[in-house]
């Protein structure tokens, strides 16, 4: 049997962090936290997380920088706003899970075996790529990615798709992708700039660039 | 007199939420409301963009309002719920966060683009209930549904968290709309529960019962048919059905957009619809039937 220590120690902390994320424009509310668990209430997902959307609140503001972004629960939450409307204290909880999900995604440390990075970060290859989703090929590639038996298994509604015309089979693009591109790297010059300023990480550069 | 929009119909509108545009059209056609689509948009910034990069969702953003608002008309249409809440909250990030707004307008400035923030996004819901209005609505309708009872699904980010044009607990603009084509509106309190997202391909035991809790609860009440603003909400409440019916049984209603039933009953076709388009086809009740007309 494996033994986890389920405490904490002091030691754990990344300083800073809880500072870090309060500065990110949307997350400035963080600190006013009463740990009331309203959103986990809410939550209709938290079922299924290893820590209450209360929890990580918690965990954020005393800098548990390594658990919440390894944590699942910044990957279960679907953006669906519910704990940011009854949030008491006005904290825009889904946009700070959002903030952290960058984090997690810049630094490469989310769960391996998770789907949900790795259909965030080829969404965001593929709007590069053309400017435009193509759903049906954007979730073959994130199967292939990470597990293309599942691709096998999903074959009835793909076939179901193709049947009923919901299926493309050219790829979505639009005419004037440099314009995009050129806006982008104004973006990352900035966020560059930015990190000459700070002597510290951009906190929105994306890992791996344009790949 | 005819009254003009500029239209962002999105990635899924182009794919698997093709009915949507389908049905979308011809409905405000008929109710002499012009939609003129974007010329050469671009992906909205949707929610798996922003958890890579928040900024740059807003910067995708900010390139199709400025698109709209060099177009025009006064106001942007946006049916998609995704593209809804991001187009919206790029607008608030320009209105409230410094920092934000000087990366967008760098960005848009690099390719001669603008944004002043004057071009309001619209959800089609609130077009109708607000600019067309439910007497124009009732006037175009020559089939009322009458006798299909329907479950009111708004989903959430339409009315989260923003919230501008309908209560975000118990919104009834749907209701309303689909009380004026002659439908029965069951009482659905869980109408703006998640539906699972993204999570129903990527997580499938999470996000699917977040489906499933959404379909029993519509049976539960009744329903004839859930009617959906979302082309993700569409494609989770319609063709997961088998999967779900493999986890807890089978919980077979069909979920179609709001617009495919005012299609029906302004009598538009099927097929013209996009009706053919769904997994769990919509029955033919007596009520649709022809010989049903002016009850």
């Amino acid at each position: 049997m494996k033994l986890t220590r389920t405490i904490k120690y002091e030691a754990d902390r990344v300083k800073g962090f809880g500072d870090e994320v309060r500065s990110v424009p949307g997350c400035e509310q963080l600190q006013s936290c009463i740990q009331c668990g309203t959103c986990s209430g809410v939550c209709p997902l938290s079922i299924y997380m290893d820590y209450s959307p209360r929890h990580v609140m918690a965990l954020v503001r005393s800098d548990f920088k390594n658990e919440v972004l390894k944590s699942h629960t910044i990957w279960l939450c679907a953006s669906c706003y519910h704990c940011t409307v009854e949030c008491p204290r006005q904290i825009r909880i889904t946009d700070i899970m959002y903030e952290l999900k960058q984090r997690a995604i810049q630094e490469g440390i989310y769960p391996r075996h998770f789907t949900i990075p790795v259909l965030a970060k080829e969404f965001y290859k593929m709007v590069y790529r053309y400017g435009r989703v193509t759903e049906n090929v954007l979730a073959a590639t994130m199967f292939l990615k990470t597990n293309p038996m599942e691709a096998v298994k999903m074959w009835r509604l793909g076939l179901g798709l193709l049947l009923r015309g919901r299926f493309p089979l050219v790829l979505e693009k639009i005419k004037r992708r440099d314009e995009l591109d050129r806006m982008m790297k104004v973006v990352d010059k900035m966020h560059i700039d930015q990190l000459h300023d700070d002597q510290k990480k951009p906190r929105h550069a994306v890992a791996g660039g344009h790949a | 007199m005819t009254t003009k929009y500029s239209y962002f119909p999105g990635c899924s509108l182009k794919g698997i939420g093709r009915a949507y545009e389908e049905s979308l059209l011809p409905v405000f056609r008929a109710l002499d409301v012009e939609l003129e689509e974007l010329e050469d948009w671009n992906c909205c910034g949707a929610t798996a963009y922003m958890a890579v990069d928040e900024v740059k969702a807003c910067v995708l953003a900010s390139r199709n309002l400025a698109m709209a608002e060099k177009l025009g008309h006064k106001e942007l249409l946006a049916p998609c719920s995704a593209c809804y809440l991001v187009l919206n909250k790029t607008k608030h990030y320009l209105e409230d966060s410094p920092s934000v707004r000087g990366v967008i307008q760098k960005a848009l400035a690099e390719v001669d683009m603008t944004y002043s923030g004057n071009t309001p996004v619209r959800h089609p819901l609130d077009v109708m209930i607000n600019n067309v209005g439910l007497d124009a609505i009732k006037k175009r309708v020559v089939r009322p549904l009458t006798g299909l009872k329907v479950a009111p699904y708004y989903g959430c980010q339409i009315v989260r968290p923003y919230a501008t044009f309908d209560d975000q607990h118990d919104p009834q603009t749907m209701d309303r709309l689909m009380e004026a084509i002659g439908c029965t509106v069951v009482h659905y309190p869980l109408k703006t529960r998640c539906c699972g997202a993204s999570l129903t391909g990527t997580l499938p035991e999470p996000g699917l019962l977040c489906s499933k809790i959404l379909l029993e609860e519509a049976l539960k009440r009744g329903a004839d048919v859930i009617a959906t603003v979302c082309p993700l909400c569409q494609f989770n409440l319609d063709g997961y059905h088998h999967n779900i019916k493999k986890r807890w049984g089978d919980f077979r209603i069909p979920t179609v957009y709001f617009t495919q039933l005012m299609g029906l009953a302004f009598g538009l076709g099927e097929r013209e619809l996009g009706l053919h388009r769904g997994f769990i086809p919509m029955k033919p009740l007596p009520a649709l039937a022809p010989a049903a007309v002016g009850t």
